[in-house]
Parts: C-alpha cells; sequence; structure tokens
C-alpha cells in the first residue's frame, strides 16, 4: 500500500469513528445524510461542505456553556467539538471566531480574563479533535455582552459561554 | 425645561449643543429628582455646618445655580459634615456684620458659611462668602469668586473645597470630574458611551460614543486625557488614549487577545496595562513617549487591573495565581509579587488612597459582591464593608480618598454611588437612562 492511500484511508476510518460517536451521543437526530450531493465537486464522501453549517444539527451548535467560574468542558459539548473540527478539518479554508463570556458577577476586567479561558478551552477540544489552531481566533468580550439581562442563576447560565462564528466558510 | 434651555443656551460650544439629544435626559433627571442623599447610619462625628442661602443682590439676571445648596450638599455627601436644612434657618445674614452667633449656637452649628452674588461686570457673577466658627465666634475664611453663569456650580464646589480644607486640614475633592460608561438597548441593538460628569453627577457630556462595548476609564494625572478600552478594532478589545479638549485620540495597544485595564502612572509617563498576547491575561508597563513594554507578570493564571501606588514605586493587580481572586502588589520595576488581600474569597478591582494606607475592592461572597475597605494605617490590616448591595463592583477613590465612587444595581439598572470612606454616608449619582457602570473619579483640578 502506498503512501497516498495509506493516509486517505486513514482519514476516512477517522472521519467514520467521528461520525459514528456523534450519532449515539445525539438524541434521535432526523434523518438527514451530511453526505453532500456532487453539487461540491471538490468535497470527498463524508466531507462537510459549507451549506451543512445551516442543515446539520450538530453543526449548528454554536455556542457551548459553562459553570459558575469554570472553563472546563461539559461532557456533553464533545459531540459539538468533534463536527466543528471535522469541518475546519475538511474545509481548509473555512475560519471560525470563538467569543468568550462571562456572567456579570464579579470584576468587569477579571471577567475579560474568563472569557477568554473559555474561549481558549473551546480552540483547545477544537485542536484535540484534529482542527488546527490557523483556523481560529479566540476572544473575549467578558461580561459586556449578555444576552440575558436578568440576575438570576437562569440568566447567568445563558451568559457563560463561548460562541462560535464561522467568519469564513 | 427654562432652567435647562437657558443653562444650555449659555453655552456656546457647538459640541454641546451636538450632544442635546443625549444631555437633555440626564439634566432633566438631576433636576427634578435631585440627588438622593441617603444617611446609612448613624452620623454623630459629622460636623453641623449651616450654610446659608446667598442671595443675588446685582441689577441683572440671577444665576440659575442655588449657590449655598450646592455647597450644604457636597459637605454634607462627605459624611464630614451635617448640613441644616434650609427651613431651619430661621435667620438669613448674607455678611459678617448680620450674624448673630447666639442664634446659630442655639441651632447646635459648629460653622456657618454666609455669602452673597453680586454683578462682576460682562455677564459674570462674584459670590463673596465667609465661614465662621461659631463658639469661637471667629471668621475663618472671607474670600471672593468670580464666574460666568455657565460656571456657577463650578465656584460653588470650589467653595465647598475651601471650606472643607479650612476646617480639616485635608484638600476638598468637590470640584473634579467623573467617568464613566453607560449602555442602553439591549442584544444588538446596545449603545454604549463613555461619559464625564462632574463629581456630583451634574453637566454629563459624551466623550465616546459605540457600537461597541467600552470599558475601563481611567484619568490622566491632569485630568486631560482618559485612556479606555473599546472594542471597535477587528471586534476585539483595543487601549485609547484620547484627549478631553480637541478629541483626538490614539490607539496604542491593540495586540492579539486582551488588551485591557489602562492605568496612568501618577506622573503620566507611563501605562499599566493588561496583554493576554503571551497566552494568558499579564502585567505591562508601557512607556507613552517610546510604546516600549517591559512585562511584570508572568504566569499561567489571570493578571489583571493594574492600578499605581501614589509613589509610582509599585502596581497593585488582580491575580487568581492562587486559585481565587485576589490583591497582589508587584514593584513597577519588576519583580515578585506579595499578596495583598487575606480576608474573603474573591477580592478584585482594587483602587487605592493617595497615601497608600487603604485600599478599597470588590469583595465577592457566594452571589453577593461588596465594596470593601482595606485599613492597613493602624499596624494590623482592618476590614470593614462600604456597600449594602448584592452587585456592587469597580470602586474608584476621591483624589483626597474621603469618599469612594462604585457601581451597584438598583433593580436590574445599573446606577452609581458615593460613598464616604467611612461608609455612613451614601448617595445616589447618575440619574440616567439605562446602566451605569465602571465610575474613575478624576484628579485635582487646576484653576
Amino acid at each position: 500500500m502506498n503512501t497516498p492511500t495509506r493516509v486517505l484511508l486513514t482519514a476516512l476510518l477517522c472521519t467514520a469513528a467521528v461520525a459514528c460517536s456523534k450519532k449515539v451521543k445525539e438524541e434521535a437526530p432526523p434523518a438527514t445524510p451530511t453526505t453532500p450531493t456532487t453539487t461540491q465537486p471538490a468535497t470527498t464522501p463524508g466531507a462537510y461542505g459549507p451549506e451543512d453549517l445551516d442543515t446539520d444539527a450538530c453543526l449548528r451548535q454554536r455556542t457551548i456553556y459553562f459553570d459558575f467560574d469554570q472553563e472546563s468542558l461539559r461532557p456533553e459539548f464533545q459531540a459539538a467539538m468533534a463536527c466543528h473540527a471535522k469541518y475546519l478539518r475538511d474545509r481548509p479554508s473555512a475560519r471560525i471566531t470563538l467569543e468568550g463570556h462571562a456572567d456579570e458577577r464579579g470584576s468587569r476586567d477579571y471577567n475579560l480574563g474568563l472569557g477568554e479561558r473559555r474561549g481558549n478551552a473551546v480552540s483547545s477540544a477544537l485542536q484535540a479533535n484534529g482542527g488546527s489552531a490557523g483556523q481560529q481566533t479566540v476572544t473575549s468580550y467578558g461580561e459586556e455582552r449578555p444576552t440575558c439581562t436578568a440576575s438570576n442563576e437562569d440568566c447567568w447560565a445563558k451568559n457563560r459561554r463561548v460562541e462560535i462564528t464561522y467568519t469564513a466558510r | 425645561m427654562t432652567r435647562i434651555q437657558r443653562r444650555l443656551a449659555a453655552t456656546t460650544r457647538a459640541w454641546l449643543v451636538a450632544c442635546l439629544a443625549l444631555l437633555l435626559p440626564f439634566a432633566a433627571a438631576a433636576q427634578q429628582g435631585g440627588l438622593e442623599i441617603d444617611i446609612v447610619g448613624g452620623n454623630a462625628q459629622a460636623l453641623p455646618i449651616a450654610v446659608v442661602p446667598m442671595p443675588y443682590q446685582g441689577g441683572a439676571t440671577p444665576p440659575d445655580t442655588d449657590i449655598a445648596r450646592v455647597i450644604r450638599e457636597d459637605l454634607s455627601r462627605s459624611g464630614q459634615f451635617r448640613g441644616l436644612p434650609e427651613q431651619d434657618m430661621i435667620e438669613r445674614p448674607t455678611r459678617g456684620g448680620e450674624v448673630n452667633y447666639a442664634t446659630w449656637r442655639a441651632l447646635k452649628q459648629d460653622f456657618l458659611v454666609v455669602g452673597r452674588v453680586v454683578d462682576a461686570g460682562g455677564g459674570a457673577y462674584r459670590v463673596e462668602y465667609e465661614l465662621f466658627d461659631v463658639a469661637k465666634q471667629e471668621r475663618l475664611l472671607g474670600i471672593a469668586m468670580t464666574g460666568r453663569a455657565n460656571a456657577m456650580r463650578d465656584v460653588a464646589h470650589q467653595i465647598a473645597d475651601a471650606i472643607y480644607e479650612k476646617i480639616l486640614g485635608v484638600r476638598g475633592a468637590f470640584w473634579t470630574r467623573i467617568a464613566y460608561v453607560t449602555s442602553t438597548g439591549t442584544g444588538d441593538a446596545t449603545r454604549y458611551a463613555l461619559m464625564v460628569a462632574d463629581a456630583d453627577g451634574h453637566n454629563p457630556q459624551v466623550v465616546v460614543r459605540s457600537t461597541e462595548p467600552l470599558m475601563s476609564p481611567d484619568w490622566s494625572p491632569d485630568g486631560r486625557r482618559l485612556a479606555y478600552v473599546s472594542f471597535e478594532h477587528n471586534n476585539n478589545s483595543a487601549i485609547y488614549i484620547q484627549d478631553l479638549g480637541t478629541g483626538a485620540r490614539e490607539r496604542v495597544a491593540s495586540f492579539r487577545g486582551i488588551n485591557s485595564s489602562p492605568a496612568f502612572s501618577p506622573d503620566g509617563t507611563k501605562l499599566a496595562l493588561t496583554l493576554s498576547r503571551s497566552g494568558s491575561p499579564e502585567i505591562y508597563v508601557m512607556d507613552l513617549a517610546s510604546k516600549a513594554l517591559t512585562q511584570l507578570t508572568s504566569q499561567m493564571g489571570i493578571d489583571t487591573e493594574p492600578v499605581w501606588a501614589a509613589d509610582g514605586r509599585s502596581i497593585y493587580f488582580t491575580s487568581d495565581r492562587g486559585g481565587r481572586p485576589q490583591v497582589y502588589q508587584v514593584p513597577a520595576s519588576g519583580g515578585s509579587a506579595t499578596r495583598v488581600t487575606f480576608q474573603g474569597s474573591y477580592n478584585a478591582s482594587p483602587t487605592v488612597s493617595y497615601d497608600g494606607t487603604r485600599i478599597a475592592v470588590a469583595q465577592g461572597s457566594g452571589n453577593v459582591y461588596r465594596i470593601a475597605l482595606l485599613d492597613r494605617s493602624l499596624g494590623t490590616p482592618r476590614w470593614s464593608t462600604l456597600s449594602p448591595g448584592s452587585l456592587d463592583e469597580s470602586p474608584s477613590f476621591a483624589p483626597n480618598a474621603s469618599m469612594v465612587l462604585y457601581a451597584g444595581r438598583e433593580g436590574s439598572r445599573g446606577v452609581l454611588y458615593a460613598v464616604s470612606a467611612d461608609g455612613r454616608v451614601r448617595q445616589r449619582l447618575v440619574l440616567a437612562d439605562g446602566n451605569v457602570r465602571e465610575p474613575a473619579w478624576g484628579p485635582y483640578r487646576e484653576r
């Protein structure tokens, strides 16, 4: 077996493994095959295409939530890490911004650091799943951009987040 | 309305008129509601002082400003004085010869201020005032100050400063300014503004308006420039320095990662700041002439919120190197940091008194964050709580350390409070629409 074939085979196996593990964790995914049709001749079978960002349930999960004062990734977001990392691998021209946020409690400047830690944690998880660091930009807004403005745990939980934004598909 | 219109008409600066739309709600709120003074606890130590109304005795239009009232409110909110309510003044002398000491002794007043406003020519006014020690029946001050109609609040604040200093031996900080950030709207429609106002919340003016967050204003020691953080450049934090007179501004830090927490050195030649370009937030000092950076901290945790000691030789900052945020101190030239705060699981956002003996922080405990004061003037460090709220933050000392300005909540709305350094007198400051936060008390002003 020559080298290119071996690489291709390994890549396919990896892709299959990721796809399988993803299916196991998702609950009752609507039967939408992620294999793109022949609209994108450059993509290999099983690879993500830009339209999957709008249709694929896993890729549409673009917000990662965190526990209070924590930057460790909760297990429920591992599947999202795997599929976004796969997208980055499948589409080397894709670029994402990881926008870290904190809840309103505590110092604003310290929370800027906390938001960045969360962005870095997501970036590390994507890299561990094979996404290239060069495709990712981490930025932190601290507590300055809340999605929810009440002072209660429900709102705070919604604001402790990293938003994944595709700046290039 | 008429008072506001007259006041604005008196102002000739075009840029102020341009800000009319935003100024009106502020001015209207300040005029209608007045500024609320909230006596928190016993005020037994406050010195009783009567500031008698100072009538206009000229022949033209009287000034809008109630000078005696501004002086009285300044002195009262410092916590050091207790101003006699106007309705209790059974006599209204306007000059020394009219003072009947027995009356003021009977009203249990230690000090008495009387005065009058006369024409100074060219549309200006002269405020002539005298300060008396009631017990000694002695005149302590007799001064005249001149200013135009739109500067009468400035004149009143300077009179309050002179009275404060004469009686207490400490320079007054009423004639100073504050900077703060406001936000209105929610979500993508949120609008941010960096504001400057008088220390009592009057005369708010817009410095910067943005659709992206604004943060962390800090005054240059001469009061002419503000350093602040804006997210307008590449959707990331960047540090700007803006001249308040000309509006000219410079972006001084926009590295990869966080650019935050600017703090001018006491001599104005350097800027302490937080950068995470190396991977985690660290404290740096930038030479403002050359823009050369010196890195002061280097470790894995979050190091941020640098503030200078008054002598410029060390920098206090927040770090979670020990697990939770605490205040540390590091030599400004570099070296190892020592921990300063030990009580409480969360101490952040330090502000240091001019003499270095007191540090105020945002102290967290569970879901409650309050302003706490660490007094190190007596050997053993002593803590006291200055604020009663649950989400209080961003303390900032007055230049004479008599008061601390901070941001708190009223319902879900951000508001500013000024609290006396002994925690006894608290005042809600700015009555603006939207959220108000991140106050920074400016330096003394020079005439």
